[in-house]
């Protein structure tokens, strides 16, 4: 056994490895069960002129083919109620890779061979596909957003020293292992149940209802796990549902819809690409006196959560630097392209890169170290602790977690040695980096910010629990069953979670923003909690003692000179008619934020890590690989080491893949080429890192009262991967004797590396 | 002849009578058999999402009888006479098998999509006693993509699979010997008739095809798997020379190998590796193991495809083809058999038979370099292979070939023409980078652009010549 195996294993971890766990398309077919197949657009932005579905209908096993004029209601899944995610297009298409109608077939093969014969005849509309065209076309899907403290441009330009620099990040596909899959099963009353691989069920039963002009009680949805998220589900998932609803609403069948991969990375939104342009000023030692970003994002053909997911970039442009004065302009540009969504980091990471990118710039401006860059301009010190949102950071662990890293790492020591590989090698280069992330925690629409839980405990003392958070890997439910556990002090194996539904905890938030556990677990743990009270009032009770003198322990129950075993007293609890069941309910307190001005404190805490990443390239070909990666992050007071662990590890590959060779390619009529593991390439097995040393922060504990002092995991270890761009950013600048930034962008594929070697020998920028 | 699929699951005999020829393993297992435990993650053979095990009772002794392969697509028919393992059927009498117990005790799994194809892979290695160190698990476990993990938990489960106990293992069903099997159904959905052939010997295959000159050769699958669960095309007639007594073969002669077409990337790499270290070195990054278990050397150059990658390492040794024709042979080189994009020196009815590779030469140097966005389990951006003959200082001999760079994999005849009876030193082979632009007029795609193609075609060409001492970057830090 090796030291990170420690923590309850996942609660399915079992099912996984023998294939028991049951996803969407493995439930048992149900008689009448109908496959879906949804035709797609082939065009980026047109007229349908006309749409001939004859052949398709006629087709073998087809029972019937849907199209916008089937819909009971309103034609849209957009999740804040802008209206413009429509089911099926409904005149023109926006985008290639839009959903025009579904065809529902006896079979899977019978629905995917009709929905090849349909015939659509287009009239091409002028697209606009990239940034730059929308930044000419003004193409904006809201008004340009500003963040900021204070006249930047004053400061920048009289600061000592000035620069300014450009840089693209492209975006990103979720590539979850299973693809967005629905099933949906009609009822008595024609209500509608739902099995749905989403992070939002709460979200799924209301646009349901909404498109068939239904109550949401009439829709119940379930989510048992998915085969993966990571943001992908957590609007996405709608639509796939709202077909099979559809369906089964027209036919009184069961439907289901499991997409194709193809057709999941072209139908589906992705990770917003951002092209960010900066100016700062700062004097001798680096340190910053004022900077300006400009930034703009690519969001596709409709609003989704672009509003958000760009606010958040801007939220993360300081990361864990006082910036002094900054202004930050953010442009969210409409394009006929998939619209692009939440993805672990949901902005954070566009924003991150940025800054992280003015640290590289400056210490090859300077000649000096970029890590003593970092350091001279983290949060700390007199007047240096608000951000531009003007959130006070209170909770500032950065600089002594990034010299604890930097120590145990031997970080000055393993620089020089690259410097001295550098000298001695003419082609293959090598290059390191350290680079923190600091991640604001909470839904910065604060409404979100709140959640439920139900728990029951039965005569046998077994407790059953449910709450609004949804399980797509991350370990949410062994978090939270231990949480009860805890309340209880009893086996966290003798509490169960089954699928999280609509029907137990309503008006849920998505599991999204890293806050799973934070909200569903202080929400059960009230639960428990009002039980629990209920359980030592009666022993107190009983023993004729106070009730704060009944100790719950071991799976005991003591009250005086009276000891339970835990069932034993939920028995005899029941006999004297003691309710065994409770809600409860959590929000995150002290939030409060103006979108209007950009200013409050839409984070209750933040989340620190660094990483240290070496990084080797050849600069005949622009491959490049990950040697050895350092890891130290925060957690707080880990619920669950190993679980925490397997996040950190998981974000940091994943962002690895982002920044590396993961790279979406459209042509120049909008239509992505790269949509199937083929030709899109997410890290495979020897891309880990072969040196992976991955540390929880030995003295990390919530300043706020979270849930047992711990913090939220899941986006912030995806930044730590930056820490690979910036390395690789040194391997290149070594070409240039470290006087240049190369122009290196994201991803750094071997063209694009290749790319910057050339220009630095060129002796351009 | 046959009209019976038989094969043994999870130990049990099972016979399916005239399946449709194009119906995949895993459609059959999850729809059929409702043994979901092995999944769908993109039906291209790329994320290993649905590995299954198969035992092949008649596999040539050299090679490891149990080879894990992507059953979304291998068509069900060419399971016949196998011994198919899924991941419902590792655990025996309630008890986990090693490799499962491993991954949980070491949080190998979050979302759990894909564990049943790591599962499977590390299963396969389990049952063929292969060693865990990093370098070969890197091997093993190419062909399965996880997006949860980041693959630390999964590595540290790999290395510890043996320390669990074991429990007793389905058996390696005995080899039938039976007629030839044949298949005819007519296909609900396009009402085509389709007809699978499964010959036996190289005449009753010559046979066939002589009468069938439309009919698909299908090997591996790892191509024609592709044309029908994501181009949906309907294959009408398919001869499968996975049964072809001695395709497969591989003999050394006194000039050289001989390898059978229908011979497997996995049967023919460590020959290759022997004879040019470099080639194996390709060949290890060919696909995944799933893909080369599958994957034959005669169907990477059959396809004509121009990204494919056995061809311009071929093409540099001088490789020759030997195409057959019901009773007719003919031997060509392997460069003339490419004539343009799709388009191949190949009659109708006519198929490869074998490939000839010669021995390395005296005082001769070969490598052959891929490149790919990433490093293991992709297709080439470009390939680029290189075999030179020195006499003294100068250059005798010097063939270049390149995939990627064409619509056919070619020889860079202007770049080797600046070289030929040169010094071989870097005035010219600087001369010679320049000439590659005269050679080649690359596309752009998803995988590279033009510009960066030629760009790293001249690169390689100058890796070449710095060769011994400049580290190759890949081999360097993979195996260090």
């Amino acid at each position: 056994m090796d030291k990170h195996a420690s923590g309850p294993r996942h609660d399915s971890a079992h099912k996984h490895v023998t294939g028991e766990a049951i996803y969407i398309d493995d439930m048992p077919l149900l008689p009448g069960l109908l496959h879906l197949q949804p035709g797609l657009s082939t065009r980026a932005h047109a007229r349908i002129i006309s749409l001939d579905l004859e052949a398709v209908r006629a087709a073998p096993g087809v029972v019937c083919v849907l199209t916008h004029n089937d819909i009971p209601a309103v034609n849209d899944v957009s999740p804040t109620g802008s209206g413009d995610d429509p089911v099926f297009a409904q005149g023109t298409v926006v985008y290639a890779g839009q959903a025009i109608f579904v065809v529902a077939a006896t079979n899977l093969a019978a629905a995917r061979h009709a929905a090849a014969l349909a015939r659509v005849e287009y009239e091409d509309l002028p697209a606009i596909l990239t940034i730059a065209d929308a930044r000419e076309a003004k193409s904006n899907l809201e008004d340009a957003q500003v963040m900021g403290n204070g006249d930047a441009k004053a400061a920048i330009n009289t600061a000592p020293h000035q620069l300014s620099g450009h840089l693209r990040v492209g975006g990103q596909d979720h590539f979850y292992l299973e693809t967005q899959a629905a099933q949906c099963v009609p009822g008595e009353d024609n209500d509608l149940t739902l099995y749905s691989s989403t992070q939002h069920p709460s979200e799924v039963q209301h646009l349901i209802a909404h498109i068939l002009g239904r109550s949401s009680h009439d829709i119940t949805v379930q989510v048992r796990r998915m085969g993966g998220a990571f943001g992908g589900k957590e609007t996405q998932a709608a639509l796939i549902a709202a077909m099979t609803a559809l369906v089964s609403h027209k036919t009184g069948h069961p439907a289901r819809l499991v997409l194709d991969r193809d057709d999941d990375m072209v139908l589906t939104g992705k990770r917003h690409d951002f092209e960010i342009d900066y100016k700062c000023g700062f004097d001798d030692a680096g340190r910053l006196a004022g900077i300006a970003f400009d930034m703009a994002s690519r969001c596709g053909c409709s609003m989704d959560l672009s509003a958000a997911i760009n606010d958040r970039a801007m939220f993360h442009m300081d990361n864990t630097y006082y910036l002094n004065t900054a202004q930050i302009l953010s442009h969210r540009f409409q394009t006929n392209t998939v619209s692009n969504t939440a993805f672990r980091g949901f902005g954070g990471p566009q924003g991150m890169i940025a800054i992280e990118r003015v640290m590289d710039d400056i210490a090859l401006y300077l000649g000096k170290d970029p890590l003593e860059i970092r350091t001279t301009n983290l949060y700390g010190g007199e007047g240096r602790d608000f951000t531009p949102y003007g959130q006070r950071v209170t909770d500032n662990v950065a600089p002594e977690l990034m010299n604890e890293l930097a120590q145990n790492a031997n970080y000055e020591k393993r620089r020089s040695e690259v410097r001295t590989f550098n000298a001695n090698n003419q082609y293959i280069r090598r290059g390191i980096a350290l680079t923190p992330v600091k991640f604001g925690i909470s839904f910065t629409t604060t409404f979100l910010n709140q959640a439920g839980a139900l728990v029951h405990v039965y005569t046998d003392g077994s407790v059953h629990l449910n709450h609004g958070g949804t399980e797509m890997g991350q370990g949410l439910n062994t978090k939270i069953a231990q949480i009860v556990a805890e309340e209880f002090q009893i086996d966290h194996t003798c509490v169960k979670i089954t699928a999280t539904d609509t029907d137990k905890v309503p008006n849920t938030s998505a599991t999204a923003a890293s806050s799973g556990t934070d909200l569903n677990g202080m929400a059960a743990q009230r639960a428990a909690q009002t039980i629990k009270s209920r359980l030592a009032a009666f022993a107190a009770g009983k023993a004729g003692c106070a009730i704060e003198d009944v100790i719950f322990a071991g799976g005991r129950v003591i009250a005086d000179d009276k000891d339970w075993s835990f069932p034993a007293l939920v028995k005899e609890a029941y006999l004297a008619r003691i309710s065994l069941s409770s809600t409860g309910f959590y929000k995150t307190p002290d939030i409060n934020y103006k979108r209007k001005t950009h200013s409050g404190r839409p984070f209750y805490y933040y989340a620190y890590g660094a990483a240290i990443s070496e990084v080797e390239i050849d600069t005949l070909t622009g491959e490049s690989r990950i040697l050895r990666v350092d890891i130290l992050h925060d957690v707080g007071k880990s619920l669950n080491p190993a679980l925490d662990i397997g996040q950190i590890e998981g974000g940091f590959v994943q962002g690895a893949g982002w920044l590396t060779s993961e790279e979406l390619v459209f042509d120049k009529a909008g239509i992505l080429q790269t949509h199937a593991p083929s030709t899109y390439k997410i890290p495979a097995y020897s891309d880990r890192p072969p040196v992976f040393n991955v540390a929880l922060y030995g003295r990390g504990e919530n300043t706020e009262d979270t849930i047992h002092r711990s913090k939220a995991v899941g986006e912030p270890p995806f930044m730590l991967a930056i820490s690979v761009f910036s390395a690789l950013t040194d391997a290149v600048a070594s070409v240039g004797d470290y006087k240049t930034l190369p122009d290196l962008h994201a991803p750094a594929t071997p063209e694009h590396i290749l790319h910057a070697i050339h220009s630095l020998e060129a002796g351009e920028k | 002849m046959r009209d019976t699929v038989s094969f043994t699951l999870n130990g049990e005999m099972v016979s399916v009578q005239n399946p449709d020829p194009t119906l995949t393993l895993l459609n059959w297992l999850r729809q059929t058999r409702s043994l979901t435990g092995t999944k769908e993650g993109c039906a291209e053979g790329d994320c290993g999402a649905c590995t299954v095990v198969i035992g092949s009772p008649d596999a040539p002794e050299d090679l490891p009888p149990w080879r894990a392969v992507n059953a979304c697509i291998a068509f069900l028919p060419t399971l016949d006479g196998k011994t198919v393992i899924t991941v419902e059927g590792l655990a025996q009498n309630g008890k986990l098998h090693p490799v499962q117990q491993a991954l949980i005790e070491h949080h190998g799994s979050q979302c759990g999509f894909c564990t049943p194809g790591f599962v499977m892979s590390l299963y396969a290695h389990y049952r063929n006693e292969g060693v865990v160190d990093d370098e070969t698990l890197n091997d093993v476990l190419a062909g399965n993509l996880c997006r949860c993990t980041g693959y630390a938990p999964i590595i540290r489960a790999a290395r510890a699979m043996y320390d669990y106990p074991k429990v007793e293992d389905i058996l390696l069903a005995s080899a039938t010997d039976s007629e030839m099997l044949c298949l005819t159904m007519t296909d609900t959905l396009s009402g085509t008739e389709k007809q699978y052939f499964a010959p036996h010997n190289m005449s009753e295959l010559a046979i066939i095809y002589a009468k069938h000159p439309d009919a698909v050769i299908l090997a591996g699958s790892t191509d024609v798997g592709l044309w029908v669960t994501k181009q949906k095309k309907v294959l009408k007639v398919l001869i499968d020379i996975g049964r072809v007594e001695g395709f497969a073969n591989i003999e050394k002669t006194e000039n050289g190998l001989m390898i059978g077409a229908g011979a497997s990337y996995a049967a023919a790499h460590e020959t290759l590796e022997e004879m040019y270290p470099s080639l194996g070195e390709l060949i290890r990054r060919i696909g995944s193991t799933q893909i080369r278990n599958a994957g034959t050397m005669g169907g990477n150059i059959a396809n004509g495809s121009p990204i494919g990658d056995m061809p311009p390492p071929l093409i540099a040794l001088g490789a020759e083809l030997i195409l057959r024709r019901g009773d007719n042979t003919r031997r060509i080189a392997l460069e003339s058999f490419f004539l343009e994009y799709g388009k191949q020196d190949i009659a109708s009815g006519e198929f490869v038979e074998t490939i000839f590779v010669p021995n390395p030469v005296p005082a001769g140097r070969f490598a052959v370099y891929k490149v790919s966005k990433r490093f293991d389990q992709d297709i080439s951006a470009l390939c680029g292979a290189f075999s030179l003959q020195l006499d003294g200082h100068k250059v005798a001999a010097i063939r270049i070939a390149f995939g990627g760079m064409a619509g056919i994999p070619a020889r860079a005849k202007n770049a080797e023409a600046a070289l030929l009876g040169q010094d071989w030193n870097e005035t010219n082979l600087r001369k010679a980078m320049m000439a590659l632009g005269d050679d080649f007029t690359p596309l752009s795609d998803m995988r590279a652009s033009a510009e960066y193609r030629l760009q790293c075609a001249q690169n390689l060409l100058l890796k070449f010549w710095l060769s011994d001492d400049a580290p190759y970057l890949a081999k360097e830090v993979r195996h260090g």
